[in-house]
Formats: C-alpha cells, sequence, structure tokens
C-alpha cells in the first residue's frame, strides 16, 4: 500500500511537471495591459500546486514505517482487471477497421464465454442481441452512426431500407 | 400564492403524458441501477447520459432526474437483501437492513425504506419548492466576483468537510481544473494542453467522456475485484398483511423521519457532504434520541428509516445549489448540470426567468417522481428479488459496452472513447489509493466557469485583485472558503497538542 501510494505520487508528480510545461507555452504571469492573468496562467499555477502537494504525499510516505506493507492488490484480481483492461483496448483498436458491430460482439464474447464461464445460450443471445439493440437504438431512431470499417457494405442495404 | 400557480403550470408539463411515461421508466431503470451493488445514482445518470439524445432537452433532465431518485430508492434494495449497499449512499441501511431480512423480516424492512424514502422525498420536495424562487433571486444579484467567490466555496467545503485526505483532496479538485482548460483558452482564443498534439483535445475534455471513465468503466473494474464471490440474496416476500403492518409501523416515526428529512435536505445542499454523511448522521442521531438505543444494529425499523429518509432528502438538497446557482451539490447532479449545459439550458438564476416552463415542471417532476418511485418499488420487489441473482459478469459486459458506445455516441470521435478507457484505468487506481472522486468531477464541470469569472472580473477591475472582497457577498463566500480551507490545518494543530500533552503526562 505504501509503495502504491509513493508510485501514484510520483506519477502525479510527473504528470502535473507535464501539463506546467504545456501550460508555460502561453504566458503565465500577469497581463499588464488588459488586467488579469495570462491564458497559461490558471492550468500553470493549479499544477504547480498539484505538484507540490503530490511531492507532500511523497515526503509524508516516506517519513512512515516501510514494515507496514499492505497490499494493494492480490495477484488474482490484478489479473482479472488487467485482463478486462486489455480487452476494452483491443476491442477501441480493432473499431475504426473491423467496425463496431464485429469488435463489441467479439468482446460481449470473451467476456460472457471466455471470462466468465457462461453457457452458450446466455452468451449468444447477449452477443447477438445488443449489436441489434444498438443499431436500432443508435443509427435508427438517433441517427448517430457508430464506427464500420470494413463492414460499411453490408450496412448499404440496411440503411436503404430503414431511412 | 405565486409559487402554487408556477407549480401548476407545472404539473401541467410533467403530466403530459410523454414526461409521465418518461418518469416512469426513469425511476424503474433507477431503481435497478441503484439496487445493482456497486451501480448508484452517479453511474446511473453517467451511463444513461448519452443515450438521452432520444427524447427532447427538457424531458432528458426529467428523465435523469427520475433516475436519480429511482436509484436513491433502489440503494435500499441490496442493502437489505444482500447486505452489501447498492451504492455508497445506502451504507447506513445495512446496519440494521441486514440483520432484519437475516431474521426473516427483509419484506418488512423493504416497506419501511421504501415508506421512508417516500417521506423523505416528499419533504424535501416542499422546502425545495419553497426555497427554490428566493434563493434565484438573492442570485440574481451575482456578478463575476459572487461566482468565483461561489465556486471556490464549494471546493474549499470539500478540503473542510470532505472527510478524505486533504492533500489527496486538493489534488483531485487541481487535477479537475487543469483537465477543463484544455482546449482553447476562453478569452485569447489560443490553443492550450493540445497534449500530443491530438486534434481531439481542441474541443476540450467533455464532463462526459471523464464521468463515463471514471463512474462507467472505473466502477466495473472496483467491482470485479470487490463481487468475486457470489454473495447469497436473502428471499423476501411481500403480503398485504405485511404491507399494512409496515406501514403502521412507519407512522410511529414521524419524529425520526422529519428529523432525517430536513438534516437530509441541509446537508445535501453542501458539494463536500451529500447523501451518504446525511443518511450516517441520521442514522446517528436516530440511535441517540431513540428509546431503545440497543436494539439498533440488531434489526431496529427506525436504523433503517433514518438513513433512508435522510439519503433521498440529500438527494434533493443537492438539486437546489444546481439549479438555483449553478453550482453542484453531488456528482450527480454535477453531470445533471452538464448535460444542461449541453443541450442549452444553462443552469442558475437566469434559467427561471428565461424558461420558467422548464424549471417549474422539472420541480413538479419530482414530485411524480417520488410518488411513482414509492409505487414502482413496492410493485416489483419479486422483480429485484429475481434480478439481483443475476450474474455480475453479465452486468459488467454490458455497462462496459454501453460506456464505449455512449461514448462515442455525443461527439462521434474515437478519441473520447479512448480517453475514456484511459481516465477509467487511471480512475481506478486512484481511487484504490484512497483519492476522492467526487472533487475531481465537479471541478471539470465548475473550471470553465471558474476561471471565466475569476478573469472577467479581473479584466473589468483593471487587475485589481481586492475585486473579490471588495463586494459583501463575495467578501462572505471567500471568508467562508477561509474558514473551510483552514479547517483541517485547525483539527491536526489541536490533535498534535492533544498528542503532545498526553505524551508528556506520564513523563511529570
Amino acid at each position: 500500500m505504501l509503495m502504491a501510494d509513493r508510485t501514484i505520487a510520483v506519477g502525479l508528480m510527473i504528470l502535473s511537471a507535464y501539463f506546467m510545461w504545456h501550460a508555460s507555452a502561453l504566458p503565465i504571469g500577469w497581463n499588464g495591459v488588459t488586467g488579469g492573468p495570462g491564458g497559461g496562467a490558471f492550468p500553470f499555477w493549479l499544477s504547480a500546486i498539484m505538484f507540490v502537494s503530490a511531492g507532500a504525499i511523497l515526503l509524508r510516505s516516506l517519513r512512515q514505517h516501510t514494515d507496514d506493507l499492505g497490499k494493494f492488490f492480490d495477484t488474482e484480481t490484478l489479473g482479472a482487471v488487467v485482463a478486462v483492461v486489455i480487452a476494452l483496448i483491443i476491442t477501441v483498436a480493432i473499431m475504426p477497421w473491423a467496425g463496431a458491430y464485429i469488435a463489441l460482439p467479439l468482446f460481449l464474447f470473451w467476456y460472457l464465454k471466455i471470462f466468465g464461464k457462461h453457457g452458450w445460450f446466455l452468451t449468444l443471445c447477449l452477443t447477438i442481441g445488443t449489436p441489434i439493440f444498438l443499431f436500432f437504438f443508435f443509427e435508427v431512431t438517433l441517427k448517430i452512426l457508430l464506427p464500420k470499417g470494413l463492414t460499411q457494405p453490408l450496412f448499404v442495404p440496411l440503411y436503404a431500407y430503414f431511412f | 400564492m405565486e409559487l402554487l400557480g408556477h407549480l401548476a403550470d407545472g404539473f401541467a408539463t410533467s403530466l403530459s403524458p410523454l414526461n409521465l411515461m418518461i418518469v416512469i421508466i426513469g425511476v424503474t431503470a433507477g431503481l435497478f441501477i441503484g439496487a445493482m451493488p456497486g451501480l448508484g445514482s452517479v453511474n446511473g445518470v453517467a451511463i444513461v447520459l448519452p443515450l438521452t439524445f432520444i427524447v427532447p432537452p427538457s424531458s432528458a433532465i426529467i428523465l435523469l432526474a427520475a433516475i436519480y431518485y429511482g436509484a436513491m430508492y433502489g440503494g435500499a434494495i441490496s442493502s437489505i437483501l444482500l447486505g452489501i449497499p447498492g451504492a455508497s449512499t445506502a451504507v447506513a441501511t445495512t446496519f440494521d437492513g441486514r440483520p432484519m431480512a437475516q431474521q426473516g423480516k427483509a419484506g418488512l424492512a423493504l416497506i419501511a425504506a421504501a415508506a421512508a424514502s417516500f417521506v423523505g422525498g416528499t419533504i424535501s420536495v416542499i422546502l425545495f419548492t419553497l426555497f427554490a424562487a428566493p434563493l434565484a433571486d438573492v442570485a440574481l444579484a451575482f456578478g463575476p466576483p459572487e461566482e468565483f467567490a461561489l465556486v471556490l466555496l464549494a471546493f474549499t467545503t470539500f478540503v473542510g468537510l470532505g472527510g478524505d485526505d486533504v492533500l489527496k483532496t486538493i489534488i483531485m479538485i487541481c487535477l479537475g481544473l487543469v483537465l477543463s482548460t484544455v482546449g482553447l483558452d476562453l478569452i485569447s482564443g489560443q490553443p492550450r494542453l493540445i497534449f500530443f498534439d491530438q486534434p481531439g483535445f481542441y474541443s476540450g475534455i467533455s464532463f462526459l467522456v471523464l464521468a463515463i471513465g471514471i463512474y462507467g468503466v472505473g466502477e466495473i473494474l472496483y467491482t470485479i475485484e470487490t463481487s468475486k464471490s457470489a454473495p447469497s440474496v436473502t428471499p423476501a416476500k411481500l403480503t398485504f398483511k405485511e404491507l399494512r403492518y409496515g406501514l403502521k409501523e412507519i407512522n410511529k416515526l414521524w419524529k425520526t423521519m422529519s428529523f432525517g428529512s430536513f438534516m437530509g435536505f441541509f446537508v445535501g445542499m453542501l458539494p463536500a457532504a451529500g447523501a451518504t454523511p446525511a443518511a450516517l448522521m441520521a442514522y446517528g442521531l436516530a440511535k441517540l434520541t431513540s428509546k431503545t438505543k440497543s436494539t439498533f444494529g440488531k434489526g431496529n425499523i427506525e436504523g433503517v428509516a433514518a438513513p433512508e429518509t435522510a439519503n433521498n432528502a440529500a438527494s434533493t438538497g443537492s438539486l437546489l445549489p444546481m439549479l438555483t446557482l449553478g453550482i453542484p451539490g453531488s456528482p450527480t447532479t454535477a453531470l445533471l448540470l452538464g448535460g444542461m449545459v449541453m443541450w442549452g439550458l444553462v443552469p442558475g438564476p437566469m434559467l427561471f426567468i428565461e424558461q420558467p416552463d422548464f424549471v417549474w415542471g422539472l420541480i413538479s417532476s419530482l414530485y411524480t417522481a417520488n410518488l411513482a418511485a414509492v409505487l414502482v418499488n413496492l410493485a416489483l420487489i419479486p422483480v429485484f428479488v429475481w434480478a439481483l441473482r443475476m450474474p455480475f459478469t453479465v452486468l459488467c459486459s454490458i455497462v462496459l459496452i454501453l460506456c464505449l458506445v455512449g461514448g462515442y455516441a455525443p461527439s462521434q470521435k474515437l478519441h473520447d472513447v479512448w480517453l475514456i478507457v484511459g481516465f477509467g484505468v487511471i480512475g481506478y487506481f486512484l481511487r484504490k489509493a484512497d483519492y476522492p472522486m467526487a472533487p475531481l468531477v465537479l471541478a471539470l464541470v465548475l473550471g470553465p466557469l471558474m476561471e471565466k469569472s475569476f478573469r472577467q472580473t479581473l479584466i473589468s477591475e483593471q487587475g485589481n485583485i481586492l475585486a473579490f472582497v471588495e463586494r459583501p457577498l463575495s467578501a462572505t463566500f471567500i471568508a467562508l472558503s477561509a474558514i473551510f480551507f483552514l479547517l483541517p490545518l485547525l483539527n491536526m494543530l489541536r490533535r498534535r497538542m492533544r498528542t503532545s500533552t498526553a505524551a508528556g503526562n506520564p513523563a511529570e
């Protein structure tokens, strides 16, 4: 727990330094002409406060005893969380070329059949039912088109029918 | 009398067939979301918000408010039947609700929770109706300095009253504010914080993306590890005899319930406090004033009623500053505020003048939502018992799909979907390390207002920073902020003095 606390504090310090560097592209000081701070001042000084606070957390945890190392993760749950995150990343990554209607059912199939160890009936119902619901809800009713990628030609007849 | 006229006009809006249907759908959806362990009103509103494009803006807000209401009712269901709070706001309900269920009185506990929620909801909606218009009138006099001071006050309440680690709270507020500045500078129009030169950042980071990331993806990741073993559902049967008996029992608890309602309403107005502390406080107070103190924690019906009135009253209370001042009183109302801005309904005093139909329609729909929630709640108890048996992986997979598609729909950019996954993962780690999430979301929503009012004031006052304390109202807000900010410091000093005297004593 202490280790995780430190890692996160260091991460936040790096992040705020990165924000400060970005914000300093715009004037961060007092603008004498119009009055008030420049465009970069708000993000810059708030990031500075973040940097100092994260630094204080780091110092505080360094002063604590290191023998009370509680567990931040147990390996089993960490494995499950990492698996879901990787599956999400793959799903979003293949969406532009495979299309939402391939990527999302694949994700559902993985989640229900392989990760959740459910039966075929439930898995297939949800894997087939969800994209149909999404199509009618978003595309037909709301006219919001989800990414199609390679599957674009398959939707032309559907559009011709519904629009 | 003018008030009743407005309210009557409002009911004309909220009782239209479309809005009535929306309220019933909303509370039912809210009840289910609230009843699922781990998911509460804020998750429900975040996940459903992108789907509300299907109805006109004013109805969309009514739908979200109904979900908010339903989720507050629903939280009690899993607290009682599973012993796991359906949302953090229902934690206090487990104290006596779970023992009651184990004694075979689950049905009675559910009736008590629903009836108490109804009482809390009704009293607080009446308070809301009375306070809304006068508060909006006062807020009409607010200029940029007051707006800035008020936002500052909202943030400092997190530092002073939030109860989380002060440093971590400050970090989350700053992070939210910095993320809100991404995009184009408000005054000069120059691009700033365009990370990795990604064009997607030019339009800023939407509150919805952060909310879906944290309360959708992040929450699911968080529940994956807390819900490894399937909890056992206590069966609950509901008969008319029990219903009559339950209502008679509840009738004896008027004192507890009115205390809980008033306290919940006023605690709920504070951005840092809200429904969870309100419910815990009401529980504590009920225990303190009860004649049967010793039965608390062992299945006392009063211990179910008190927190349930308070958390429902608090959810209404948190709507008051959001609608009248434009400052949300809770993360859920922050999302409602973001949603309203997205639809061109800017909350604040002007809304009462420019869009009275919408405002009073929304207020009156709170009455109908409250009534609908109690009826749907009692009618669907068998369905909830069944739904709670649903395997968690089914729920998680559907919620994750809704997060991805719902994040894509408003802007139709995959950039936003990537951000959602990113925020979800980061939010999960931060939450595990006890970083509070509410100030982050509130800061992102209020950031633009804070920066704009700060810089507007300074430009119109030619850079005179004292402008903020020269006006009586903003000076008061700033002084209050200073007190809240110094509160944790004073506490620390007091504790240190006490430990040093305690350590000094044995030496003497």
